[in-house]
């Protein structure tokens, strides 16, 4: 349930085109076919009393409270399972319906604990409203037997679990099933013994639950309810905003009391979620609130002094002084800044400018650099455009659904569901990946095919697919003709036509049978809309552009491209990756994808900002490192972003961290960066902001300030108070005028304001002249290169450099798990580590065996770059000869172990290929226990500086 | 700057262009790739290197940072 209620339309709406017209008590009304009579009464303001339908699952028709009477029919039928027909003659309030609904309410009340004045849902109960809405005044029964001593479930550590509140309407059971599509839930026993049952009688914890709360969100009563409702009673006003965890981009009701959130809750009307939401968005909102938060302007002159408290005037002017100092002494170019896709649209836009325009140089730099900067590349190569094609729910229209190197259940977990529920309608499964991700085994979903491939041998198996299409003359060649260039499709179909890119003869390559690939291809070519989704699986290897770019052939040479059910969707890992790209923060782009030399743009920033601006590309985040241990760059702006954590080879990025001057920190916690810099600016939560964030549908969404910022300022106002004191004037009053400023410079965003956004809920760019509302599906009508033609790239397969040996027998690679976030600098600040508390390494039993390994068991991994410790789980998700864990704690050290490898094209590290050896050890890696060591004593220099005020 | 990741960069860069048959649009990919990704400090340094060894770079890429120099 939540607070100020939206409106509930019992259930769903109906997508039929034919509409029928009926009367209702009286009045007219004309809805859609298969529209419930329910609906049709709630469109037109006539409530029927309800306790199991609700619209967001399909109805039931069990609670009996909703019937009615149909002019010329039997019985009372249930209006929410019963749908409009032409002329109906409905009658929903009568004395004989009035007696049926005061009868079940009387039954559900015998049975239900009164103690509504002390419940948590007291206001906020459904059977407390429908005992209103019927008019109950009295129980007459006196029952022998109830379920009034049930014993409460506390397990979850966001929700509880009072089966003594409930009235068995399964609600919660057909949320888990329809909205999740986790099917945790089930109703266990008949008659009497009916009650709500987590997986087979055990706790929620003990249950296969994934704690997205659709179950809570559904009770009608204080059966599910959260505990931060129990703790502080219920919320009194509510604000739309957008989740900042991961690139579904969920829309939420932030439900406050005064400052406080009390619970997040989905939005209804939020068009990437549709009113789900998963365990981190709904529930691990904590950290905003968490001790560790730094609220305080901090300097110190050296990262082995302590740490010193000062005003924002004195932290502003020396960050800006030591800046000024470093480009005096080493040069214009030897300072920087790094941004994050944590940050708002609005906040990268002003750093970028701030560094262009202020810094006057191009060494801007996002953490889209470590995930999907191939997708930029590769998609604006092919396409011209750096991003996915569609919207989510273009989903619900594919008839193949190919995953490649992602798994949506962990990493993107709303859209996995909708991914679910189309899957269980039917569409068909292909997953390439070197391990077993959720969705292969997932209730009711079968895998047509699951390639397991070899890591490292993305671009040998699409080139096999590839190669499937053209022999077998799967080519859509109307589309190709039309929509593409037509030269470079001729050259890549002779490309790809040679024998070496054949299943048969890529097979010793990718370990994947050749049979099973053909098969594969055949499906995705031939079965109506083809769908590709892909994660860092693709992108985060040495030929991770020219993996996205063999992607982009493959949906061209199909023409699944330009209409719904298809298309190229990248699974964007963070909140903000595209709309960080879009701002212009990689260091040869400005805003909208425009290369720093084009002389036209180039003119038109220069003439906006009023400055000289650098018509060469700035260094990217490696190159920055390799330049600071040159002493050719000594000083980083680095804003929500934690690349002493998150980067390959972290020996190296701590080594040019050490080597730096000044390295200023923006962020809400002494993060890992933190602990090498000079200066701490605190930064502000989602929470506390006003902005956008841009999903991986290119859907700009409101972020709105529910409350005030912990440390006095937003953080587009401390990167302008940098701007100010470095001498490059800003004058934002509200991020709304730095959107007016990117909607004059940018044509795909020339339409966008917060007016429109306001209206509209969020908007899906481009936005401007053409499509004034939006884009939901790109290059409908033509691609967006210059001669408006789809390009073809040649994709041959070059094996990298990080190769097994002897020494190094096993390939690691990386990912993530539904619980936590990235670098768990958020999440691990919330009772998620109760789901999950460390990284673990996966391991094959067979290598396990082979090395006397047992789940448990300390093992070290070595790479060429380092080594570190973790415990190991024996599982056979894993292929025999890989390896593999997530990296969301620092003390894990991931990254030590992970080497400089990169993409050819962007230097996105090659994170899923590391060749290591495992051995069983007793202690942590040396690297760990001198980084504790490290760690602890920055602790300390924090501790000796702070004020506890 | 430090040249061993620079060689290696650039040869990942021939590695992806060698696909083209022209050998002659090749190098002009590369060099093109390499004159709008590269800051000018990284660059400098390669054709330094190309000029005075250039021997682990491969021969196409030595074709392209040549051309980048011109």
């Amino acid at each position: 349930m939540s607070i100020n209620k939206e409106k509930d339309f019992g259930t769903p709406a109906s997508t039929n085109e034919n509409m029928v017209t009926l009367e209702i008590d009286g009045f007219q009304v004309t809805a859609p076919a298969g529209t419930s009579v329910m609906r049709a009464a709630a469109s037109i303001g006539i409530e029927i009393p309800k306790l199991c339908a609700t619209d967001s699952i399909e109805p039931f028709g069990s609670c009996r409270l909703c019937v009615v009477q149909i002019e010329g029919g039997r019985g009372m039928p249930a209006s929410c399972t019963t749908p409009v027909a032409e002329g109906l003659k409905i009658t929903t309030q009568n004395k004989k319906l009035a007696d049926v609904r005061r009868g079940v309410m009387e039954l559900y009340i015998s049975d239900h604990p009164l103690d509504c004045l002390t419940c948590s849902a007291n206001g906020d109960c459904e059977l407390q409203d429908m005992a209103g809405a019927v008019g109950l005044r009295e129980v007459r029964y006196n029952p022998i037997e109830t379920h009034l001593n049930a014993a409460k479930d506390e397990s979850n550590p966001y929700f509880s679990f009072d089966p003594s509140k409930c009235i068995v309407c399964s609600r919660c059971v057909r949320a888990c099933e329809e909205t999740q599509g986790t099917f945790a839930l089930t109703i266990d026993g008949r008659g009497f013994d009916s009650k709500v049952s987590p997986s087979q009688n055990q706790p929620f914890m003990d249950s296969e639950c994934v704690s997205c709360g659709a179950c809570v969100q559904a009770c009608p009563t204080a059966t599910l309810m959260e505990k931060s409702v129990i703790d502080n009673g219920l919320p009194e006003h509510a604000i739309v905003t957008t989740c900042a965890y991961c690139g579904v981009g969920c829309s939420f009701r932030a439900e406050m009391k005064g400052e406080q959130v009390i619970r997040m809750v989905p939005h209804k009307d939020g068009k990437a979620n549709h009113g789900h939401s998963c365990v981190k968005g709904r529930f691990a909102f904590g950290y905003a609130t968490h001790k560790d938060r730094i609220t305080k302007p901090m300097i110190r002159a050296s990262i082995k002094d302590a740490w010193q408290e000062v005003s924002w005037e004195e932290a502003i002017n020396h960050a800006a002084s030591e800046l000024k100092r470093i480009q005096a002494k080493y040069g214009k170019d030897s300072i920087g800044g790094i941004t994050s896709s944590r940050c708002t649209n609005e906040e990268v836009y002003i750093m970028q400018k701030l560094i262009r325009a202020g810094f006057g140089n191009n060494n801007v730099d996002t953490c889209a650099r470590v995930c999907h900067s191939p997708t930029g590349y590769g998609l604006k190569q092919t396409f011209g455009e750096s991003s996915g094609t569609q919207d989510f729910d273009s989903v619900m229209k594919a008839d193949v659904i190919l995953i490649i190197g992602a798994n949506p259940t962990d990493g993107h977990p709303v859209f996995g569901s909708q991914m679910k529920k189309r899957l269980r309608q039917g569409a068909k499964l292909i997953v390439v990946d070197p391990r077993e991700i959720d969705l292969i085994k997932a209730p009711h979903v079968k895998v047509s095919h699951h390639l397991k491939l070899r890591p490292s041998t993305n671009v040998a198996l699409i080139n096999a697919i590839g190669h499937v299409i053209v022999t077998e003359n799967l080519i859509d060649q109307a589309f190709v003709n039309e929509r593409c260039d037509t030269a470079s499709f001729a050259k890549w179909k002779t490309f790809i036509a040679q024998e070496h890119n054949s299943p048969e003869a890529s097979e010793s390559i990718t370990g994947v049978p050749a049979a099973e690939l053909r098969a594969a291809a055949r499906l995705y070519a031939g079965a109506g809309n083809g769908a590709i989704y892909y994660g860092l699986g693709v992108t985060e290897h040495s030929q991770g552009s020219t993996m996205v770019i063999g992607i982009a052939n493959l949906a061209m040479a199909t023409g699944n491209l330009g209409h719904e059910g298809a298309g190229v969707n990248p699974l964007r890992g963070q909140n903000n990756v595209q709309g960080s790209c879009d701002m212009g923060s990689f260091p040869h782009e400005f805003p909208g994808y425009r290369h720093v030399s084009d002389p036209e743009t180039h003119q038109l920033f220069e003439n906006a900002w009023q400055s000289e601006l650098s018509a060469e590309p700035g260094l990217r985040i490696p190159n920055m490192f390799d330049a600071a241990l040159d002493k050719s760059f000594m000083g980083l702006y680095c804003e929500g972003e934690d690349i002493a954590q998150s980067d390959p080879d972290i020996k190296h990025v701590h080594a040019a961290l050490r080597a730096m001057e000044c390295v200023i920190v923006q962020d809400i916690f002494l993060n890992e960066t933190a602990k090498f810099a000079h200066v701490f600016l605190p930064g502000s939560s989602f929470l506390e902001k006003n902005g956008t964030f841009t999903n991986a549908e290119r859907r700009i969404s409101p972020v709105r300030k529910v409350m005030s910022p912990l440390a006095g300022y937003q953080d587009w106002e401390v990167t302008q108070m940098l701007a100010n004191a470095m001498g490059y004037p800003m004058n934002y009053s509200h991020p709304s005028e730095i959107m007016d400023e990117i909607a004059q410079l940018t044509p795909s965003f020339s339409g966008v304001s917060y007016e429109k956004i306001d209206r509209l809920g969020s908007i899906q760019w481009p936005c401007n002249d053409e499509a004034p509302e939006g884009t939901p599906i790109m290059h409908t009508e033509h691609f967006l290169r210059d001669n408006g033609k789809g390009l073809f790239m040649l994709t041959e397969f070059v094996q990298t450099a990080e190769r097994v040996t002897g020494k190094y027998p096993l390939i690691l690679t990386t990912g993530r798990i539904l619980s936590q976030y990235n670098v768990g600098a958020q999440t691990r600040r919330t009772d998620n580590v109760v789901f999950y508390s460390e990284d673990r390494l996966e391991i094959h039993p067979h290598d396990a065996e082979d090395r006397g390994v047992n789940t448990g068991d300390w093992v070290g991994i070595k790479s060429r770059a380092g080594e570190t410790v973790l415990r190991a789980l024996v599982s056979d998700r894993v292929q025999p000869g890989v390896v593999y864990t997530t990296f969301h704690f620092p003390e894990s050290g991931a990254n030590v172990i992970t080497t400089d490898n990169s993409d050819w094209a962007t230097n996105c590290p090659e994170y899923k290929v590391t060749a290591v050896q495992i051995t069983k050890v007793s202690q942590p890696s040396e690297w760990q226990q001198q980084y504790s060591a490290f760690s602890e004593k920055q602790l300390d220099l924090l501790e000796q500086g702070i004020s506890h005020d | 700057m430090k040249i061993e990741p620079l060689i290696k960069m650039a040869n990942d860069i021939g590695n992806f262009f060698n696909a083209e048959p022209d050998k002659e649009i090749a190098a002009e990919g590369i060099k093109n790739h390499i004159l709008r990704a590269w800051d000018p400090r990284m660059r400098k340094a390669i054709i330094a290197y190309c000029q005075e060894d250039g021997s682990e770079l491969s021969d196409l890429v030595k074709t392209a940072v040549t051309k980048l120099a011109a």
